[in-house]
């Protein structure tokens, strides 16, 4: 039997770069190549996987800046105006999220990329002009350093272990 | 590295379709290689090349948020002489899979991830401890936009 937890376990790092990937997780975890593969195209399907590929870093294929805009959006127009905002091509996510009064007032997120900090503000022009939110406060938080980035782990070898004692950041 | 060098068609397409659809197959990367008709041994020289320099992070799965385990995105306001410090301890936390400097009056934005919410709380209470700092939680609430990749335009820009 497939346990669903130790696959994923292993599918948060990566598939290895061999001929045959899904026999050799298989193997990690006392299943099948079939029946790992079967697995993945299930997650697929039901939507717990949402995107299955090539991971790539957005920083080194000149797409050098990224902004996150926040907006501050009065609650009954949160859904449409997230909606809009999440249409455009450059948006790669538009998500709503907590105020936390008074320190942030913002509860309404958008990540805009694009390959220089001119670009990025093109983009969020046209976005504001677009659906129409000039008069709504927000700020604009460009990114100036990437401590680390890397796929998300949820689960740990070691769920019980000093989570922080185990450095394995991926990224120098 | 002596592999021959790459078109940006190649590269494009590498990176653009196989952000998606990446194979579930028996042997995904030779049915990949056969599609771009370069071989199996090529294409997995060229991916490890790829992942070396950084280019890209890996081959893999993108979780739906919150589908498996929780996560939050966080911040915190770092004085600015200690944040190389606190940027470096946050990101040895194996549950923190971002972690940028942003400009704001809360200047380190990162997301934690973690099997449950206990866990997840206690990891941020851990932070909050070992930082001597507020740590501003904003979990996701609603999503308005599905991850479908991102498109690249690598060759020509309109």
């Amino acid at each position: 039997m497939l346990n669903e937890r130790q696959l994923i376990t292993v599918l948060q790092h990566g598939l290895p770069l061999i001929s045959r990937p899904y026999a050799a997780i298989a193997e990690q975890i006392g299943s099948t190549e079939q029946e790992v593969m079967e697995y993945i195209t299930a997650m697929q399907a039901r939507g717990d996987i949402k995107r299955f590929g090539v991971v790539v870093r957005h920083r080194n294929l000149g797409y050098q800046a990224n902004a996150m805009v926040v907006w501050n959006i009065p609650d009954d127009r949160v859904d449409e105006l997230g909606g809009c905002f999440g249409k455009f091509e450059f948006v790669n996510l538009s998500y709503r999220r907590p105020r936390r009064l008074p320190d942030w007032p913002y509860n309404l997120f958008c990540m805009i990329h694009g390959h220089d900090r001119d670009d990025v503000l093109r983009n969020l022009a046209q976005m504001i002009d677009s659906c129409h939110v000039g008069d709504m406060p927000h700020a604009i938080l460009f990114s100036t350093h990437c401590y680390k980035q890397r796929g998300a782990v949820y689960i740990h070898d070691q769920i019980n272990g000093n989570d922080h004692l185990t450095n394995k950041s991926d990224i120098a | 590295m002596t592999q021959a060098v790459r078109s940006q068609q190649q590269l494009h397409r590498l990176l653009n379709d196989f952000q998606h659809s990446f194979p579930v197959s028996a042997t995904p990367y030779a049915d990949m290689a056969a599609q771009m008709g370069i071989t199996e041994t090529e294409l997995l020289a060229w991916l490890q090349a790829l992942q070396d320099e950084g280019t890209i992070s890996r081959i893999g799965a993108v979780f739906r948020p919150n589908r498996i385990g929780v996560s939050t995105l966080a911040a915190m306001a770092v004085p600015e002489n200690k944040l190389a410090v606190i940027a470096d301890l946050i990101s040895s936390y194996p549950s923190v899979n971002h972690n940028y400097k942003r400009e704001h009056h809360f200047n380190l934005w990162f997301v934690v991830t973690a099997e449950n919410q206990n866990r997840l709380d206690a990891i941020l209470q851990d932070m909050e401890q070992r930082a001597g700092l507020r740590v501003l939680t904003l979990p996701m609430e609603k999503d308005y936009h599905i991850d479908l990749g991102f498109p690249l335009q690598l060759v020509h820009r309109v």
